[in-house]
């Protein structure tokens, strides 16, 4: 097998293990989003062109509040400001490839395609342009293709679930469950707590304002006390 | 439900910012590195913003009428010491369905 073809299935190989995770996510997106009231083709349109997860969900909540559209908007792409760093890191990787290659993996750029991509060029530093590129692409098939089946699924069945199973809740439980792995520091419990005593202490404010002037205040806090740790160490 | 004309201005606009936001750096040949400021804080959007949007709805659900609900109470804390506990979101998803299956389910 060519070096490009077995750095190909390296990254189909190495995405594998998000299949588990992606599916479940998939429908649960299919299943919320009609249950919001979204037609099935609608869902598809959302998750076709934005294809990010944690930010279509938190569009669907804004948009279930009846907050306008902009705010709707800051919100959910305030999740997605991640991915400004995941931009910054493989941009030495591959800012020798052609400008349409970039901007079409530009689009795959997500939580699990960015992990896989840096855990393999810490292992492999020596790879070709060519094998890094690959490697991204392999990484991207079991995730995407899932990802839209998911959603789909979840979208032809959901307006079948039954109001019992308290469905509502499952948008909250999702967020908590990811926010929960990612309090690995001092400064991420204080950030996430701040957030949380703000956005119920500003729970009053218009369409949904009192998120975004509680998530501002606790980026910053945690930001600042990571800073002030760091330089004391 | 979910109006409309907020439905479509929301999805090209996040649509095309969201890909503007990946495309940055890797578009624009920019090997520039962040300011130390900026890449700090980007850590914490996440964390800040997901813990926003999630705590009013875990206090005073709308299913519920804004009324506090135990099952939703206790199922959320479940969900959030299992993913600080397993560190992972799949676990702490199971775990907490599971708790407010249990509390809806003992409730009735």
């Amino acid at each position: 097998m060519s070096p490009t073809r077995s750095a190909y299935f390296r990254g189909v190989y190495a995405a594998l293990p998000f299949v588990v995770i992606v599916i479940p996510f998939g429908m649960l997106f299919g299943v919320v989003a009609t249950e919001a009231g979204l037609q099935v083709w609608e869902t598809m349109v959302f998750t076709l062109a934005v294809f990010a997860g944690a930010s279509q969900f938190a569009a669907i909540q804004t948009m279930q509040e009846n907050a306008p559209a902009a705010i709707v908007l800051v919100t959910a792409l305030a999740v997605n400001l991640r991915m400004v760093m995941y931009s910054v890191a493989l941009a030495p990787h591959y800012g020798e490839a052609p400008r349409w290659t970039r901007a079409i993996m530009s689009y795959f750029l997500v939580d699990q395609t960015f992990a896989t991509a840096t855990v393999e060029f810490e292992k492999r530093p020596d790879l070709t342009l060519s094998e890094k590129i690959a490697f991204f692409f392999g990484s991207v098939t079991p995730v995407a293709p899932v990802w839209f089946a998911a959603s789909l699924c979840g979208a032809l069945i959901g307006r079948a679930v039954p109001a019992e199973w308290a469905l509502d809740f499952a948008l909250p439980i999702t967020f908590l469950a990811m926010v929960a792995p990612m309090l690995r520091s001092l400064p991420h419990i204080v950030a996430a707590g701040l957030s949380i005593l703000l956005s119920l202490g500003l729970a009053w404010m218009p369409y949904g304002t009192g998120l975004l002037v509680a998530a501002g205040l606790s980026m910053t806090a945690g930001a600042a006390l990571d800073a002030w740790l760091e330089r004391r160490t | 439900m979910i109006d409309r004309s907020t439905f479509w201005i929301v999805v090209p606009l996040l649509a095309i910012g969201t890909y503007l936001i990946r495309f940055s750096f890797l578009g624009t040949l920019g090997n520039r590195p962040l300011p130390a400021w900026l890449t700090r804080a980007l850590k914490f959007t996440a964390v800040a913003i997901l813990a926003a949007l999630v705590a009013p709805g875990v206090l005073w659900p709308a299913a519920t009428g804004g009324q506090t609900d135990p099952a939703r109470l206790v199922a959320a804390v479940v969900t959030l010491a299992t993913g600080i506990a397993t560190r992972s979101t799949m676990g702490a998803i199971a775990a907490g369905a599971a708790a407010l299956y249990g509390m809806l389910w003992l409730m009735s």
